[in-house]
């Protein structure tokens, strides 16, 4: 059984103007469509990565999966429990401990009035737990020392607070951990150091992830599996090597293109063309219609379906 | 008790300001002295010896004739006929010529069979905020040897009365600010918290109780419940309470999208523990800063009303009540620079050492 299965998955949010403004400026109703019909499968003790641009909702789908928004439509099941509609406290709260977060800010992440002994134990002290030793033992395997317990956060660098984070993250021995671009706010040096740490955590403690990032090559060395967002919605689905050596949706193409190169001077090619279009207002279609080489007449009418394409998925009409 | 090392730099930012940490000493003195003022002024001496035997009366309650008197109501030990009672063991000429006997006493020239020489200790103030005086001369009287701040109308002891009022708007101010900051925080921090509908809703609903015309109420509940303390405790919390809502609903407002409260939720912590555990801490300094002129409003506000007359009892010792006096008495100066000093310096004290208590919690200082 998949560990986090997410099924036609939606969320849209209300950004309308107050009733008032919307009643005198006879303005409609706005709303935000930041996931729309996103299905996947992660298997246990794998490292799934969500790519995007910024808007494109991989932060919605993570927030979703740890249950700090509910889905619009759709679902997300951890171990087959339905964490917005499961009614059984008992297996609920199981299901809760299962899974944690880390999130991107290591700054803004951990409470500046607590020390770190407390931060590290809450997922289990909040359970009733006692966490006698917890922390000491998870900042050594997160290689920190245990004598840091009783510092404050502000004691810590970016990496060593991120180290925290994932500490805490642990504490409540979760089988998945959802990681909102845990290394985008630290430097390059420091986000190899917290990539390694999590991939033998990943391999030592058999823990299925959930990587979310914008970033290409930190997701090419990290995950098994990759799923390419645009605008909300899932283009493209593949192994690391499926997907950087034979990119099959013109946007992944788009992206693998603009990556930096190691053996390049300056920059060579164009920059991708065009900007994310507005997810209020999305294309007709294929969103990525209006930006696509390929785009054709069908591009604009139909909305293209996940199919199968040489062992990966694809949404598109024209990928061959 | 062991301090944690924050609230310990807390402590010394605080000490390290003279000015708010010799307020508090100075303020902390005043008050615990005010709270021993049945033993500094009062028509009751502290200890009494009668013939022999150890009495209390400031604790119990002893007829006239537990001395030898006439009466069972609670001795009179100011007056003449029961100083010489227990000066002088219960002797019976005591009826006719008191003072005589007393100075028969002193002098060490009486004599009578029963005579068993006794004595009282007395207060410094021998006057309790409620006592009539009789006095020489029209009431207000001036200060003088006896009155050391003078009488007022009623030919009570103005030091008395300011001692007792004093400590009894301090001790009125703690009790209503305590329960209205509980009620406010607590108010304050589920609207901030939740936000949405429950916001919207409670925001309306303070807005109409933030209208009501507070001093309407209080006349009309004294007119139909009758007036006591309790009562307006009660309607000053009643009064008192949204005055912390919206700062600690902006507070909780702008934490309840902090990445770490994010994070807590994530965890599984309960909502309960996220306000209180997690945002409350670090709504406290806006708190804080918000205290010192709501417990100043409160001794402003219970005076106000004792002026206008619908605050405490009319028996109760009353700083607003004297002012009253004051305002009556323009030829009577020193009740009005009496609650003039006393409000001031009651005041200042407070400020000062909020200001204190502020500067110790504010992050940015506390590292330096």
């Amino acid at each position: 059984m998949a560990m986090i299965e997410v099924t036609h998955l939606t969320r849209i949010f209300d950004v309308s103007k107050p009733w008032l403004n919307r009643v005198l400026e006879r303005l409609p109703k706005a709303l935000l469509t930041a996931v729309s019909d996103v299905s996947f499968k992660v298997e246990e003790r794998t490292v799934y990565a969500l790519v995007g641009e910024s808007g494109s909702g991989k932060s919605t789908i993570g927030k979703m999966a740890v249950g700090l928004l509910s889905p619009s439509e759709g679902s997300v099941t951890i171990n087959g429990i339905d964490l917005t509609r499961e009614t059984d406290a008992a297996k609920m709260d199981k299901a809760r401990s299962d899974i944690q977060m880390i999130f991107q800010d290591p700054y803004a992440s951990l409470n500046p009035r607590w020390k770190v002994r407390d931060i590290i134990n809450e997922p289990v002290t909040a359970r009733g737990g006692s966490g006698v030793g917890l922390a000491e033992k998870l900042l050594e395997q997160v290689g920190l020392s245990a004598l840091d317990a009783d510092k404050f956060p502000h004691e810590f660098s970016g990496g060593q607070r991120q180290r925290i984070c994932i500490a805490r993250a642990l504490a409540s021995e979760p089988k998945l951990i959802v990681c909102d671009e845990p290394t985008s706010a630290l430097d390059v040096s420091v986000q190899a150091q917290v990539l390694n740490l999590m991939t033998n955590l990943q391999e030592d403690l058999g823990l299925t992830y959930l990587f979310i990032s914008h970033d290409l090559t930190v997701v090419q060395h990290i995950s098994d599996k990759i799923g390419v967002l645009y605008l909300g919605r899932l283009v493209e689905e593949g192994t690391p090597d499926q997907l950087f050596d034979d990119p099959k949706h013109p946007y992944t193409q788009m992206l693998l293109a603009a990556a930096p190169k190691m053996d390049g001077f300056g920059r060579e090619i164009d920059p991708p063309q065009g900007e994310i279009p507005d997810p209020i207002n999305p294309p007709t279609g294929c969103a990525f219609h209006p930006r696509c080489p390929l785009a054709t007449r069908q591009c604009s009418a139909e909305r293209p379906v996940m199919r199968e394409l040489r062992g990966a998925r694809v949404a598109c009409h024209e990928a061959t | 008790m062991m301090l944690s090392p924050l609230n310990q730099r807390r402590w010394r930012n605080f000490r390290n300001n003279s000015r708010a940490y010799w307020s508090l000493v100075i303020f902390t003195f005043l008050f615990v002295l005010s709270l021993f003022a049945e033993f500094i002024a009062n028509d009751k001496p502290i200890l009494v010896n009668y013939r022999g035997e150890y009495r209390m009366p400031i604790f119990s309650f002893y007829p006239e004739t537990a001395f030898g008197g006439d009466f069972r109501t609670e001795a009179i030990y100011r007056d003449d006929e029961v100083k010489c009672l227990i000066r002088s063991g219960g002797v019976i000429d005591c009826f006719d010529d008191p003072v005589g006997i007393i100075e028969q006493i002193n002098a060490g020239t009486f004599d009578d069979p029963d005579f068993m020489k006794g004595w009282m200790i007395w207060p410094i103030i021998p006057f309790s905020y409620d006592t009539p005086n009789t006095l020489d001369r029209p009431a207000p009287s001036p200060p003088d040897a006896t009155h050391w701040l003078g009488t007022d109308e009623g030919t009570r002891d103005v030091l008395a009365r300011t001692i007792y009022g004093f400590r009894l708007s301090i001790l009125f101010t703690i009790v209503v600010v305590s329960f209205a900051s509980v009620i406010g925080i607590i108010a304050g921090a589920v609207q901030g918290f939740f936000g949405g509908w429950l916001d919207l809703i409670f925001q309306r609903v303070l807005e109409i109780w933030g209208a009501t015309p507070s001093l309407y109420v209080i006349i009309i509940m004294f007119a139909i419940f009758g007036r006591s303390i309790g009562m307006l405790v009660f309607l000053m919390v009643l009064f008192g309470w949204p005055a912390l809502v919206g700062l600690v609903r902006a507070e909780f407002l702008r934490a309840r999208n902090f990445e770490y409260v994010r994070a807590a939720q994530a965890l599984g912590v309960s909502n309960w523990t996220i306000m209180f555990r997690h945002m409350l801490p670090n709504a406290m300094v806006a708190t804080l800063t918000m205290l010192p002129f709501i417990i100043t409003g409160t001794i402003g506000g219970l005076a106000t009303l004792d002026f206008l007359g619908y605050g405490l009892p009319a028996s109760a010792p009353s700083l607003g009540e004297m002012t009253l006096q004051a305002k009556r008495n323009l030829q009577a100066p020193w009740l009005a620079f009496t609650n003039f000093f006393t409000f001031a310096i009651m005041l200042s004290l407070l400020v000062f050492i909020f200001e204190g208590v502020r500067d110790a919690f504010d992050p940015r200082k506390t590292f330096q």
